[in-house]
C-alpha cells in the first residue's frame, strides 16, 4: 500500500482518529444543545436525593437532588471551554516564545530554553493553587468596583483558564524551537534571505505556514492535559464551584459520598465515563494528528 | 563535572530565592488574616499572636526576617496547628509522601522501560497494541478516577487489599499503583517510540549479524541508548508524583504532607504553606540536578564541561 501523500488523508485512513473525531463532535453538541434542551429545572435543587438511574432519571440524581445528566453536560461545558480557551492560551505563547528562541538563537535561545528547563520542574499546580486562591478574591473586588457583578461568579473560571493557559506552553515552546531551529537552515529560509527580505517576512510567510499542522497536534494534546488539571484543581476544592459544575468538581463530589456501605456508584461511573471518553478520543485524536504531521514520524 | 556542579548550585540558590519571594508575597495577598474566626479576638491578643508569630511590623521587614529564618533551616511556626513548627510537621508527614512517591517512582520507571522496550520488540502484534491501548487509557484517566476504581475492585469486591490508611505493606499497593499508573503509561510509550527509532540503527544491525540472542540485542545494547529520553523525563516525572500523591493521598487517606498543603490554602496558614511549596521546590531543583549528571554518566556523547 502507498502512503497517502496528503496529511489529512492519511488521518482519514487512521480507523481511531476518525471515531475520536466523531464522539468529540457528539460530546461537543451534547455540551451545547443539551442544557439548552433540558425540561425547566432539571440543574435545580429538589428534594429527590440520590435517585438510582431510571427514565425519569436517566443517570440518577446527585446529594441536593439535581439530575445527574444534566449536571454532566453542564461539566462537558466548563471542562471542554476551559481545556479549549486554556491550551488555546497555551498555543499562542509556546508559538512566540519557541519561534523567538529558535530564531534567533545563540546565547538568548539557551537562556530562553533554560527557563522552560526550570519551570518544567516546578510543580505547577501547586503554584496554580497557591496563585488561584491568592488572586480569586481580588479579581473579585476589582470586578464588584468596576460594575460587572453578573461576571463575578466566573471569576474562577475566569482565573482558572488563564492561569492554565500561561502554565501549559511549555512543551509547545519546546517543539516548535526545534521545529524553526531545523526549517531556518533549509534553502528556502536561505533563499528568503538572500533575496533581501527582512525578519518579520521571514517568520510569518515562511516559517509559520509551516509550523501550522506541528502545532496543531500538539494543540490537541494539551486540551486533554488543560481538562485533567482543571479537574485536579476543582477536585481539591479550587477550582469550579457549585452551582457551576465540572467533570472534576462531579468526580470529587461523588469521592465525598460514595463509601462501601451506600454504593451511589452511578455518580462516579457517569461523569467518569464522560471524562475518560473526551479524553481518550482527544488523545487518539492526537495520536493520529501527529502520525499525520511530524515529519520526525513520518517513515 | 565540579564546575558544572557550582554553575547548577548556583542556579539552584537562584530559583529557590524566587520561588521563596514569589510564594511569601502571594500569600500575603490572600484575604484574611489567619487568626480571623467567626468571633472577632481582642486587638491586645491579636497583637500579641501577630508578634509571635511574627507578622507583625512593616511587609517588607516581614519579609526580610523571613529570609533570615530560613537561612538558619527554621520554616517558623504554623498558625493553624499552634505551637507546632512547621519543620515538625514537614519531619513528620514528608517521609510519608516520600515513601509512597518513592515506591511510585520505582514502579513508573521500572514497568514502564520494561513495558515500552517489549512493546517495541514486538511491534504490530497484538501484545504491542494492547500495552499501547492500555497506556493511552491510563495517560487519559485522572487519578481520582483509577484509584476508586481499584478500590472498588481490590478492596471492595475482592477483599485483598485494604481501602485506604496507613502502616501495612499491602495498605502501600493501591495508592503506589494509581499514583504510578499514567506515569508508567507514559514512560512506556516514550521509551517504545525512541525503541523503534534506535533498532533501526546500523549497530544494532551488526548485533544481530554477531548472532546474538534478540533478548541480548533488545535489553542490552538497544535499551542503554533508547533509555535516554526516559532518563531526561525522570526529573518532570518527580515533580508530578509530588503534585499527584496530594490527590493520591487524600483519596486513600494517608497523612503526607500533600494533605498539610491542601488545608494550608484553605486555611491561610501562611507559613505552612510557604513551608511545603519550599521544600517540594528545593528537593525537585536537587533532583534534576541528580538527573543530569545521571545523564552525563549516562551518555559520554553530552558534555557537562560547558
Amino acid at each position: 500500500m502507498t502512503e497517502p501523500r496528503s496529511p489529512w488523508l492519511k488521518l482519514r485512513k487512521n480507523p481511531a482518529a476518525v471515531v475520536s473525531a466523531i464522539v468529540l463532535a457528539c460530546m461537543a453538541l451534547a455540551a451545547i444543545l443539551g442544557p439548552m434542551l433540558a425540561p425547566d429545572g432539571a440543574g435545580e435543587v429538589t428534594r429527590n436525593s440520590f435517585l438510582p438511574p431510571s427514565s425519569q432519571h436517566l443517570f440518577g440524581t446527585d446529594l441536593n437532588g439535581r439530575d445527574l445528566l444534566y449536571r454532566v453536560l453542564l461539566g462537558a461545558r466548563i471542562s471542554l471551554l476551559v481545556g479549549v480557551i486554556g491550551a488555546s492560551i497555551s498555543f499562542v505563547v509556546g508559538i512566540i516564545y519557541g519561534m523567538i528562541a529558535g530564531y534567533l538563537g545563540g546565547r538568548v535561545d539557551s537562556v530562553m530554553m533554560r527557563l522552560v528547563d526550570v519551570l518544567y520542574s516546578i510543580p505547577r499546580l501547586i503554584f496554580l493553587l497557591v496563585l488561584i486562591s491568592a488572586l480569586d478574591p481580588l479579581l473579585r473586588r476589582q470586578m464588584e468596583m468596576q460594575g460587572l457583578q453578573e461576571f463575578v461568579g466566573y471569576s474562577k473560571i475566569i482565573l482558572l483558564i488563564v492561569s492554565l493557559g500561561f502554565t501549559e506552553w511549555l512543551t509547545m515552546a519546546r517543539i516548535i524551537r526545534g521545529q524553526v531551529l531545523s526549517l531556518k537552515s533549509q534553502q528556502f529560509v536561505l533563499a528568503a534571505r538572500s533575496i533581501g527580505q527582512n525578519h518579520t517576512n521571514i517568520i510569518l510567510r515562511h516559517l509559520l505556514p509551516n509550523l501550522v499542522g506541528v502545532a496543531l497536534v500538539y494543540l490537541t494534546l494539551t486540551v486533554p492535559a488543560v481538562v485533567l488539571d482543571e479537574s485536579f484543581l476543582s477536585f481539591l476544592g479550587t477550582g469550579i464551584q457549585a452551582p457551576l459544575a465540572s467533570w472534576g468538581l462531579l468526580l470529587s463530589d461523588a469521592a465525598q459520598v460514595i463509601n462501601p456501605v451506600k454504593g451511589y456508584w452511578w455518580l462516579l461511573v457517569f461523569p467518569a465515563i464522560a471524562m475518560s471518553l473526551t479524553l481518550v478520543a482527544l488523545n487518539f485524536l492526537g495520536d493520529g494528528l501527529r502520525d499525520a504531521f511530524d515529519p520526525r514520524q513520518r517513515k | 563535572m565540579l564546575r558544572f556542579i557550582a554553575k547548577r548550585g548556583i542556579a539552584l540558590v537562584i530559583i529557590l530565592f524566587c520561588v521563596v519571594t514569589l510564594t511569601f508575597f502571594l500569600i500575603h495577598l490572600m484575604p484574611g488574616g489567619p487568626f480571623d474566626r467567626e468571633r472577632k479576638l481582642p486587638a491586645n491578643i491579636e497583637k500579641q499572636l501577630l508578634v509571635k508569630y511574627k507578622l507583625d511590623g512593616p511587609l517588607l521587614e516581614q519579609y526580610f526576617n523571613y529570609l533570615g529564618d530560613l537561612l538558619h533551616g527554621d520554616l517558623r511556626l504554623s498558625t493553624k496547628y499552634r505551637n507546632r513548627s512547621v519543620n515538625e510537621i514537614l519531619g513528620e508527614s514528608l517521609p510519608v509522601s516520600g515513601i509512597l512517591g518513592g515506591i511510585a517512582f520505582c514502579i513508573a520507571s521500572g514497568g514502564g522501560i520494561f513495558l515500552g522496550a517489549m512493546a517495541a520488540a514486538r511491534q504490530h502484534t497484538w501484545i504491542d497494541r494492547t500495552a499501547m491501548l492500555a497506556a493511552l487509557l491510563a495517560i487519559s484517566l485522572p487519578s481520582f478516577v483509577i484509584g476508586p476504581l481499584l478500590v472498588l475492585i481490590f478492596a471492595i469486591n475482592l477483599q485483598i487489599l485494604p481501602v485506604g490508611g496507613w502502616g501495612s505493606l499491602k495498605g502501600l499497593i493501591l495508592p503506589s499503583v494509581t499514583l504510578a499508573a499514567p506515569y508508567t503509561a507514559y514512560i512506556a510509550r516514550l521509551t517504545r517510540a525512541s525503541m523503534l527509532e534506535v533498532l533501526t540503527q546500523d549497530y544494532i544491525r551488526t548485533a544481530r549479524a554477531k548472532g546474538l540472542s534478540e533478548d541480548r540485542v533488545i535489553y542490552k545494547h538497544a535499551l542503554r541508548v533508547a533509555i535516554l529520553p526516559v532518563v531526561s523525563f525522570l526529573g518532570p516525572l518527580a515533580a508530578n508524583l509530588l503534585t499527584g500523591s496530594i490527590v493520591v493521598e487524600s483519596i486513600f487517606s494517608i497523612p503526607g504532607a500533600g494533605g498539610f498543603f491542601v488545608n494550608s490554602v484553605l486555611n491561610r496558614d501562611g507559613f505552612l504553606l510557604a513551608g511545603v511549596v519550599i521544600v517540594y521546590c528545593a528537593l525537585l531543583v536537587l533532583f534534576n540536578l541528580a538527573v543530569d549528571i545521571l545523564y552525563g554518566f549516562l551518555d559520554r556523547r553530552i558534555s557537562l564541561y560547558d
